[in-house]
């Protein structure tokens, strides 16, 4: 509709009447003088996100490198189940053996009869406890991480970032691809102020965290 | 120093007590007080209500009467703000380059009360008696556009005898708002509802604040309620001496 | 082509909805303690941010850029999100978005939609049209869904069921979910929500969305929740359309790092909200294939050809002021009769119908400043609600007392003579009504003060007459 367009912009026009200084300058001139990067050091920028995620109630298996199968089926066993869904390029290293892992391409009701997913990440921030997904093919699409009612998530200590401004100076470098942020299970306060975990998205996550 | 009291048109008319109060504490401290006859307000009302052509005249008013004064006592936060907030603004809207350069020489020597005491003149205790027990109630204006802070706390905390009470929820406004009170007076009783049971709560005798505007209205439902608990200026506390001491 | 909010047109004056609402025990209640959490809260939150001072500052002058340059972020926002696979369409009112909306909806031919929190969607009135249009609208936010389903009114923007209590809730969700029981507790309520809308999600394929953000620079969208039926809605369906205000524009992705810290800590005192989805455009094999973004105007450019009121735009919809409301506190977010409430509304909602309704909101305030103190865009609403008094009283809206009120008072106070002739004339007139030096009542519907307060009486002599006597006593 190029007249609504046009006349929107028109009156856009009108109500700013003059000349107001270059974008770019103008832009350029805005204070930033809040937080823009971390200061804490390694360990302590992993006991944050650590603190943090517990703070909001996933549980956090501790793994080395080589040791993700096995907080895999660690983290399986603690929860009662026995298989996952998983996004078609993750790694086959990381599926411990006698469980069952069914590679993405299920439709709605086949994802939501699932037991839950298995997904890794694209970073995550400590202070916020926040887990960053993006979604491109080589990980999971969007339904995968949302509709089964368990998440398990690996993430590496080398993805952990201290600040949301580090956070999104990443994710800007993926922006043209969907991005999930997730700071805790979906969770309401709707009734009467008091917060109900667990509304649509999954109500359990759980964190594997790889140092 | 020869300190001129603007003493507001509704302290002027309702409480001129605190005015004499206001005066007394000045004279004590071996300062002139000077009042210029032809003040009558400083135009909140009308702005802030929305008659903004009306406030004009009395900005400019205002202006001229203080011209040359050395210093400008002000007992009224609000009245304050008024001037602090709005008479830039109002100057430059009128293009009138006089009121411009009038409000800008006249701001930085108007003073609220407690300002004057405490940063102005660099006291604290004042020498006052006053045996009872006070909650502050932190009027709005005082609390977010002139940002007293603890200066009124200070001021009572030095005054011989005097219990400073907690007041819980404190930074609550107390609904009087101005013409607020009048044209959402089920709102404004409601809001002083909170208020007055926060300050029965406190077990305080006496309810003060640098505002009489808010006085008038909490002071109003504690006398309709017959809650046994009054209020006063702070000003009138200050100005309160022992049997020895010239004002009661 | 004139633009509306919600039925704000016909709402009742704020006094006299208000004056019922304040007599609501179970609201008042309700609301009391529901803002009273959030306000802990989000005090918690906030003092733990040493920068929370220059957020601010960086989130008003961001918003205060992009009014500056709205055309161009505008433009720059539809190039780059077509160019990723979206549409973008233009509606110039509410009636324009209603029809766009409605046309995309049936060219899929579909009966339902599924929508996400959207107060954008309210305000012009969209499930009205959709309905018109034998097409069902399914609200999945859970306040929003015990609203629609209590056929009821949102009372707050962030929480908008606030002023309902479980039992209340409960009763609604078995009248209109049809089930047999329910226990009474917020986990079952929130349960029984899951269940009744988890099949849409997986079925219905149409969904309605508002954004918190659209990202010029990269032609992005952002939605901001807690629940999970905003990552549904927005990545399950076939088709998404998202409606969105004007004033929505961001100019950058590097922007997000202000306002995701500053709106969740401000709207419900957490550091970080559960879920927020950025997508751009379209992504193959994931999520919707068709996406639809309508940019709404509905008196948004009148707003910003308002110099003064104009930071009215820079709003993220994150309720603090609402909670920090001394008025809302009393009232909830039904007396002001719009989707937008407390200070923001009083502001917002006169605004968008041209200051031609509402006009009673600007008044709905005691100007004390909790609001600026709060908001997280450092909007001062005190004064633009100075500025929008002003608005009423030049077009003649005011009332005819009141006018005369403010007459008689300007000439009293034009000179100290004109004081003290009024002075004179109070002092006699008061005499019937004083006790005591205490006035309690007073005649003729002058009693507006009296009703609920006591009046100090005129003293017999003024300051000034003090001073004067003084002043000759003295020879001073």
């Amino acid at each position: 509709m190029s007249s609504a367009r046009e006349e929107i912009l028109e009156r856009i026009r009108d109500a700013m009447g003059g000349s107001t200084p270059s974008r770019e300058n103008d832009y350029a001139a805005i204070p930033r003088n809040y937080v823009r990067h971390g200061s804490l050091d390694a360990e302590a920028k992993l006991e944050l996100l650590v603190d943090r995620l517990h703070d909001y109630g996933a549980s956090v298996f501790h793994a080395g490198d080589g040791e993700i199968a096995s907080s895999v089926a660690a983290a399986l066993k603690a929860r009662g189940k026995s298989s996952l869904l998983i996004p078609r390029d993750l790694p086959r290293a990381w599926l411990p053996d006698g469980l069952q892992f069914f590679r993405e391409g299920s439709n709605y009701h086949e994802v939501d009869a699932s037991e839950g997913v298995l997904t890794d990440c694209a970073l995550a921030i400590a202070m916020t406890g926040s887990i960053v997904l993006r979604h491109s093919a080589g990980e999971a699409r969007r339904a995968l991480s949302l509709i089964p009612d368990y998440h398990l998530c690996v993430v590496f200590a080398s993805q952990v970032v201290e600040t949301v401004p580090e956070g999104v100076q990443q994710m800007k470098t993926f922006a043209d691809i969907p991005i999930t942020t997730i700071a805790g299970p979906s969770a309401t306060a709707d009734i009467e102020m008091i917060r109900v975990k667990g509304v649509h998205g999954p109500r359990t996550l759980d964190v594997i965290l790889v140092a | 120093m020869r300190i001129s009291l603007f003493i507001t048109c509704y302290n002027d008319t309702f409480f001129p007590q605190t005015g004499k109060a206001v005066v007394s504490v000045l004279e004590e401290l071996g300062h002139s007080v000077e009042f210029r006859p032809a003040q009558t307000c400083c135009g909140q009302m009308h702005y802030n209500t929305g008659y903004q052509q009306e406030a004009l005249p009395m900005m400019r008013h205002f202006l001229e009467v203080f011209r040359d004064a050395e210093v400008i006592c002000i007992p009224s936060s609000s009245c304050v703000a008024m001037i602090r907030d709005h008479y830039p603004k109002m100057a430059a809207a009128s293009g009138d380059a006089a009121q411009k350069l009038a409000v800008k020489d006249t701001l930085p020597r108007i003073f609220e009360f407690t300002e004057l005491l405490v940063d102005h003149l660099g006291v604290t205790d004042v020498g006052a008696f006053f045996p009872h027990s006070v909650a502050l109630h932190p009027s709005c204006h005082s609390l977010r556009s002139l940002k007293l802070g603890d200066r009124p706390a200070r001021l009572l905390n030095s005054v011989r005898g005097l219990t400073l009470v907690e007041l819980e929820q404190s930074e609550e406004c107390c609904g009087f708002g101005g013409t607020f009170a009048i044209k959402n007076a089920d709102v404004s009783t409601a809001m002083l509802s909170d208020k007055v049971r926060c300050l029965l709560n406190s077990g305080a005798e006496i309810c003060a604040a640098v505002d009489n505007s808010c006085l008038m209205h909490i002071g109003g439902a504690l006398s309709r309620q017959r809650t046994g608990m009054r209020v006063l200026h702070l000003a009138e506390i200050l100005a309160s001496r022992n049997k020895q001491g010239a004002m009661e | 082509m004139s633009s509306y909010v919600g039925d704000a047109a016909k709402a009742p004056k704020f006094q006299t909805a208000a004056k019922a609402l304040v007599q609501n025990t179970q609201l008042r209640h309700n609301v009391k303690r529901a803002t009273g959490v959030i306000r802990n809260k989000r005090a918690k939150v906030v003092d733990e941010m040493p920068d929370w001072e220059q957020l601010r500052d960086s989130g008003h002058e961001i918003k205060q850029h992009v009014m500056r340059h709205l055309d161009f972020y505008l433009e720059q926002f539809e190039t780059n999100c077509k160019a990723a696979g979206g549409t973008v369409h233009w509606a110039r009112d509410a009636d324009e978005a209603n029809s766009i909306i409605v046309g995309l909806v049936k060219a899929q031919q579909a009966k339902e939609v599924i929508k996400v929190k959207t107060m954008t969607s309210d305000e012009v009135r969209l499930n009205g049209a959709l309905e018109n249009a034998g097409i069902t609208p399914y609200e999945t936010d859970l306040a929003d869904l015990i609203v629609q389903l209590g056929e009821d009114k949102p009372s707050h923007i962030v929480v908008p069921a606030l002023h309902r209590n479980r039992m209340e809730i409960r009763q609604i969700f078995l009248d209109k979910m049809n089930l047999s029981e329910l226990g009474d507790q917020p986990e079952d309520l929130a349960a029984a929500a899951r269940n009744y809308l988890r099949e849409k999600f997986l079925r219905v394929p149409v969904a309605i969305s508002g954004a918190n953000f659209a990202v010029a620079d990269t032609g992005s969208v952002c939605v901001v929740e807690s629940e999970g039926n905003g990552r549904m809605c927005v990545s399950l369906p076939r088709v998404l359309i998202s409606l969105v205000g004007i004033e929505k524009i961001i100019p950058s992705f590097q922007d997000l790092e202000v306002f995701l810290q500053t709106l969740p800590r401000s709207a419900t005192g957490e550091r970080m909200n559960p879920y927020n989805s950025i997508w751009t455009g379209v992504t193959p094999d994931d999520g919707p294939q068709e996406f639809h973004v309508v940019l709404l105007d509905n008196g948004r450019t009148k707003v910003l050809a308002d110099r003064e009121a104009r930071e009215t735009l820079d709003c993220i919809r994150c309720g603090a002021c609402l909670n920090a409301c001394p008025v809302y506190r009393q009232t909830g977010g039904h007396a002001y009769g719009s989707m937008y409430g407390g200070p923001i509304g009083a502001i917002l909602t006169p605004q968008l119908q041209s200051m031609e309704h509402s006009q009673t909101l600007p008044y709905a305030s005691s100007l004390c400043g909790a609001c600026y103190e709060v908001c997280p865009v450092k909007i001062n609403i005190p004064e633009i609600l100075v500025h929008l008094r002003g608005k009423v009283v030049e077009r003649g809206d005011a009332p005819f007392e009141e006018k005369m009120a403010m007459k008689a008072a300007a000439w009293t106070l034009e000179s100290p003579e004109h004081l003290e002739m009024a002075r004179k004339l109070g002092r006699i007139a008061q005499r019937p009504f004083v006790d005591k030096g205490v006035i309690s009542h007073l005649p003729f519907g002058l009693d507006a003060w009296t009703r609920t307060r006591d009046l100090p009486a005129m003293p017999a002599e003024s300051f000034r007459e003090w001073w004067l006597k003084r002043e000759k006593e003295t020879g001073v």
